[in-house]
């Protein structure tokens, strides 16, 4: 066994606005560069829709994550002599139109303009070329926009949706959609690492965040094909390639990255996960259908005496092993079975979590779901027995999460309504009566369960949703300096390049 | 000292140790500003035509300098029948034009997208000047001079090799026609471009890529013991 940690974040997808507050804080920290304009990140979709970059989901196209073979797993994008041979021309790269030109305004137009009958206005300029330019495209384009035939229906995952079906959810009035905020999953068997020519690419061993040498970062973009969600960018300016660092020195200071810190939903939690390291290739190489049962397998539990001793004996010291006991994202994802990966059948064992949205069960009027005939107290239950006619179908989140696995999505969400009934009778009604103790039951969950979801789903304090580990930065310098003092007063770590692009 | 001794005895000299040292330098202290610096993102249809022939192209030819240069013989005695002079000197032809269309797609491209146009500093149209030269005058050479491959040993090896074993032999050159001494000539001008360009990234063609494991885990504790342990070793030596 061989005990690592892992920083992992969390989504509680049933809580997100779509308000991209996550993104705009993460462009201003990390991304308001020039060669950086079109990257975001954060960034946040309309699910049916097509993301950003357009269709990043169809690895037909763009060759990202691994396939199975006949021994074990490689990369879909390329052997190691084909991406040798492929140096001078990657045919999988997405163009800058894949995302959208950057663009800006010219604001100073409407100061220096001359005198005139007309008021002035600031045309829209690319920010790459700084010429004026139609804009065509953004980062959330299809903000809002499900339904339509140009976005939504060309989501991948709609695949195995039957067309009625497609055609309920895209009914005027009636449009269904959820919002998926995105990050670099920071990825347990990362195929960008496993894609860089130049070995640029690697994964912090303490907290397993997946980071770029920018020093040895050569600019063969192989990288970003392989990514299966599009997280690593390239920088036109620089010629280097980028991606989001999970804020690892906000982290190290015990700061929530960015994008978590300023979630207006309070969606996102960040704990440790510890995971056995030894197991990873056995995930990775599992059958489609096992896929997320066995990446679930690898996250080791923290309260396990022999996973203390394991970790321990790896250099893992307390402060983390608490923080592990002390993890949002483990009882979420591992004790009460709640959080899906994005895309499992990518097989990159990505360490960020979904809670998949609870959409209002019903598929349309017609159905019948708000029956009058039926007593009140047995619509809470119509609803949670007719999961196959929820508005945002199974079958789709399935694709989404969970390599079409629908019977985890199923699971899921039943404890998910059994956690909604059971607060609003307790709530609302007062009483626990043997029919809701009996749906508890079947969702495979307990009261005492059902109380602790409740109040870290809807209540829990910022300590609660984030809780950080001692990351011991002055036992760091201590170790590099001998003196921790040594260097105080002085202006930074040494002689550090400028990130401009050579000659 | 005359012109043949500059060009062709100093130049050389003076050119390598700049390249070498220059290379060292860059990858070394200023490594973030090494890099291929690829414009697919910003323009991708030309880029295929052009990028793929020019570098395989380019490769092509010169290796078979490289070779011409390690084993002589070994094209002296395949030249030893003309139909197979004739296939060897068609090929590098060939290769040559394919290179120089490649390269003229570059330069298309270079001029005429707008986005390319923003990230195309000085130097680079300096190495695509040169490169541009250099082939022409090559395929010059072999259309001019007949036959390069059968000629070329007894000049062109004798003096590369006068250079490496530190005895030059200029006067080899000397009597050459005027576009055979720019052809070399301008080689050096490539070694003195070569750290103060993009020609750097050359050099770091990912070799080890090959055989290297999937996956890279760097471990910042364990290198920060490490050091701190180095550190001790020598303060106690």
């Amino acid at each position: 066994m061989d005990v690592r940690a892992h920083m992992s974040m969390l989504f509680h997808l049933d809580k997100c606005i779509g308000c991209h507050t996550c993104s705009v804080a993460c462009k201003n920290l990390w991304t308001d560069r020039k060669g950086a304009e079109y990257m975001w990140w954060n960034n946040v979709e309309t699910r049916p829709g097509t993301g950003y970059p357009t269709g990043w989901e169809d690895q037909d196209h763009y060759r990202g994550g691994w396939e199975k073979n006949w021994v074990g797993i490689d990369l879909k994008l390329q052997s190691r002599p084909k991406a040798i041979a492929n140096l001078f021309y990657n045919p999988a790269l997405p163009e800058l139109d894949d995302y959208y030109e950057p663009f800006t305004f010219r604001y100073e137009d409407l100061f220096n303009a001359p005198e005139g009958k007309h008021q002035p206005t600031a045309i829209p300029i690319s920010a790459v070329t700084g010429d004026p330019i139609d804009i065509e495209a953004g980062p959330n384009w299809d903000d809002d926009l499900s339904g339509s035939p140009i976005y939504a229906s060309n989501d991948p995952n709609l695949e195995g949706v039957s067309e009625e079906v497609r055609q309920q959810m895209g009914e005027i009035e009636r449009v269904v959609f959820n919002y998926l905020p995105r990050i670099c999953n920071h990825c347990l068997n990362p195929a960008c690492v496993a894609a860089c020519p130049s070995g640029a690419i690697y994964k912090r061993g303490e907290d397993g965040v997946v980071l770029v040498n920018e020093d040895e970062c050569r600019a063969w973009r192989m990288c970003i094909s392989a990514c299966p969600y599009k997280k690593v960018y390239y920088n036109w300016s620089t010629g280097k390639s980028e991606k989001c660092i999970l804020c690892f020195p906000r982290m190290e200071i015990g700061q929530a990255p960015a994008c978590a810190h300023s979630c207006v939903g309070r969606i996102r939690y960040m704990g440790v996960l510890l995971y056995d390291a030894d197991l990873i290739k056995w995930a990775a190489e599992g059958p489609d259908e096992e896929m997320f049962d066995r990446q679930k397998e690898i996250i080791l539990d923290p309260f396990d005496p022999a996973v203390i001793k394991a970790a321990k004996e790896n250099g893992i010291d307390d402060g983390w092993i608490d923080s592990a006991q002390q993890s949002p994202v483990y009882k979420f994802v591992k004790v009460w079975n709640m959080a899906v990966p994005l895309h499992a059948e990518y097989r990159t064992l990505a360490m960020m979590f979904y809670i998949p949205p609870l959409s209002p069960v019903v598929s349309t009027i017609e159905e019948g779901l708000v029956r009058l005939d039926i007593a009140r107290e047995q619509i809470d239950f119509e609803l949670f027995n007719s999961l196959e006619k929820a508005r945002l179908p199974i079958q789709y989140l399935a694709n989404l999460f969970s390599g079409g696995n629908e019977e985890v999505i199923e699971k899921i969400l039943r404890k998910m309504l059994a956690v909604r009934i059971y607060k609003r009778r307790e709530s609302v009604e007062g009483i626990i009566d043997d029919a809701t103790l009996a749906m508890v039951e079947s969702a495979d969950t307990t009261p005492e369960e059902i109380e602790a979801i409740y109040r870290l789903s809807t209540l829990p304090t910022i300590a609660e949703r984030f809780v950080y580990p001692p990351y011991h930065r002055e036992m760091a310098a201590e170790a590099i300096y001998g003196d921790p003092l040594a260097r105080k007063g002085d202006v930074g770590l040494g002689y550090i390049m400028p990130p401009e692009r050579g000659p | 000292m005359s012109w043949n001794t500059i060009i062709f005895v100093v130049a050389p000299y003076v050119s390598i140790v700049l390249a070498v040292g220059g290379t060292m330098y860059r990858t070394r202290r200023e490594e973030f500003s090494v890099s291929s610096l690829s414009t697919q993102l910003l323009e991708h249809k030309k880029l295929f035509w052009g990028s793929f022939s020019f570098h395989w192209g380019i490769l092509a030819i010169l290796t078979a300098h490289f070779l011409f240069l390690i084993m002589p013989v070994v094209f002296d005695v395949w030249n030893g029948s003309q139909i197979r002079l004739y296939l060897l000197e068609i090929t590098g032809f060939a290769l040559a034009g394919w290179a120089l269309g490649g390269l003229i797609i570059l330069i298309y491209r270079r001029i005429t997208s707008r986005r390319v146009q923003v990230v195309t500093t000085k130097m680079d149209i300096v190495i695509l000047v040169l490169v541009l030269a250099q082939i022409i005058t090559g395929m010059w050479i072999a259309l001019g001079y007949r036959f390069g491959s059968f000629w070329g040993t007894s000049v062109f090896v004798p003096y590369v090799w006068s250079l490496i074993t530190l005895r030059p032999r200029p006067e080899l050159i000397a009597p050459l026609p005027f576009v055979l001494q720019f052809h070399a000539a301008l080689f050096w001008a490539f070694l003195i471009a070569f750290p103060f360009s993009r020609l750097v990234h050359i050099v770091t063609l990912p070799v080890p890529y090959l055989v290297r494991p999937w996956q890279k885990v760097v471990w910042v504790r364990r290198d920060r013991e490490f050091v701190a342990k180095e550190k001790k070793d020598r303060a106690s030596v």
